[in-house]
């Protein structure tokens, strides 16, 4: 293995993570994720994958342990502001993800974010949606759209920032096969993303990913 | 889903500016809101519904909003006249009816349906997107810019949220009828729905973090300034400030 591809970009270690009244998700975990990597989630409702994803966001915070991001701790508010510009989430749920009128305008959000300038938005608008097949979105009003269109355009709006690294929560629940099927394409198209899929879909894990880490009990393992 | 009733159109407020028009309709808020007299007023008034006459609106809607304020200004009316100390005109069994309280709460009536008005013909004739891009062009503070569209943004929220609930009940066959069952039916709804519109503003508050949104809005579509919209701004702020020199 190369060098580079040693370095770990996600490096979690010794954290613990409660939700108010509950036990605790996370005690003494460990997890690191490399670039390149494209991983597959498993594990029953409640195991953490989910939560796993807002710590990496920094939308939670940990009780204790360290959360290292390409290179650099990440503690307060201000060290995540890096982290959402390189990686991308999209929500297992679009409504949650959308909230401009138009689909032009939800997906310039993440790019106007970064401060690309409006040419190279509208471009990058333009591209995202020939992607990802939904050329003539640009003026549906996001709200309006079947849900199927939602997901879609959910993974537009994030794949418009052009993340190092895509964080992916149940992409494929409740879309058709043709969907699925472009979404896989996609995926594979892009070789060099790194990414990590919760899903419980094995045959979209199998063609997406290449290899599964199962969480139960608040430990990651490789299976 | 809210609609932006007003927003949709191709009249001559409508692809103004929103700066001039937020301006202007600021501009003329206060003045009405200070001015107490008739001429100033009748002018404002005037100038309000030649607004929304050029605005070219739907009689119907605009009057169920003014209804809507005018339910607020009814109150007024029974209590100022006789509330209101000053000289007795009629005297109603035990209370007594003052000319200064009639005057007051006709003022009352006056300005606010002006102000309503004048904030349907220019404000309501813009997006939401456009207005909150247009307070940043004005270079209003960032917070109340957010505070307004955010505003916007969970009025909606807690609409859909109550349109989702509403419908889990109705497709199980309920109801309202004037029981117990009903009753806690809906507060079990109103309650849902601020918790889960709670929820789910805070939700979509992380996906725009997760966006890189740093709390500033950058918009799509910038405006272009054009000079003739420049002397309409100049021409209605000019009408407005010619009323307060209005004997």
């Amino acid at each position: 293995m190369k060098e580079k591809e040693k370095e770990s970009v996600i490096k979690i270690a010794d954290l613990s993570f409660a939700y108010p009244s509950r036990d605790a998700v996370f005690r003494k975990f460990n997890f690191n994720f490399f670039k390149g990597e494209r991983i597959g989630l498993v594990g029953s409702n409640g195991s953490g994958k989910t939560t796993l994803f807002h710590l990496i966001m920094g939308l939670l915070n940990p009780s204790e342990g360290k959360i290292e991001i390409f290179g650099k701790e990440r503690k307060i508010e201000n060290d995540f502001v890096e982290v959402r510009e390189r990686i991308g989430l999209v929500f297992q749920d679009p409504d949650d993800q959308l909230f401009s009128p138009t689909v032009a305008e939800d997906i310039a959000f993440g790019p106007l974010n970064l401060r690309k300038n409006h040419q190279e938005t509208k471009k990058i608008l333009k591209k995202t949606l020939e992607i990802l097949g939904l050329s003539g979105f640009e003026d549906r009003i996001t709200y309006n759209l079947s849900y199927g269109e939602k997901r879609l355009v959910s993974l537009a709006t994030v794949w418009a920032m052009q993340p190092e690294i895509l964080l992916l929560d149940e992409p494929t629940i409740w879309l058709d096969e043709e969907t699925i099927e472009r979404i896989v394409q996609i995926l594979n198209s892009y070789s060099h993303l790194s990414y990590i899929i919760i899903s419980h879909d094995k045959k979209f894990l199998k063609e997406t990913t290449n290899c599964i880490y199962l969480m139960d009990n608040g430990k990651i393992n490789r299976t | 889903m809210i609609k932006e009733k007003f927003s949709e159109g191709d009249s001559f407020f409508h692809k103004l500016d929103p700066r001039v028009k937020i301006i202007v309709a600021l501009f003329f808020s206060v003045i009405v809101a200070v001015t107490d007299k008739y001429t100033s007023l009748s002018g404002g008034l005037l100038f309000a519904v030649g607004a929304v006459a050029v605005a070219r609106l739907r009689t119907k809607e605009i009057v169920s909003r003014l209804l809507v304020v005018n339910s607020f200004i009814f109150f007024l009316w029974l209590m100022l006249p006789f509330t209101f100390p000053g000289k007795n005109i009629y005297t109603l069994g035990s209370l007594n009816i003052s000319q200064e309280g009639i005057k007051y709460a006709f003022l009352i009536t006056i300005k606010s349906n002006s102000i309503i008005l004048a904030g349907i013909a220019l404000l309501s004739t813009s997006s939401i997107f456009n207005l909150v891009h247009a307070l940043r062009h004005l270079h209003f503070p960032d917070k109340l810019t957010q505070l307004f569209f955010f505003t916007y943004r969970y009025t909606q929220t807690i609409h859909s949220e109550y349109i989702r609930l509403n419908n889990a009940i109705k497709i199980r066959g309920f109801k309202a009828r004037t029981n117990f069952h009903t009753y806690r039916t809906y507060a079990y709804l109103v309650g849902m729905m601020l918790v889960r519109s709670y929820d789910r503003s805070k939700r979509v508050y992380n996906a725009m973090l997760c966006r890189g949104f740093k709390g500033k809005f950058w918009t799509l579509n910038h405006f272009v300034f054009k000079k003739s919209e420049l002397i309409t701004g100049i021409m209605m702020i000019s009408y407005i400030i010619g009323l307060v020199l209005l004997p």
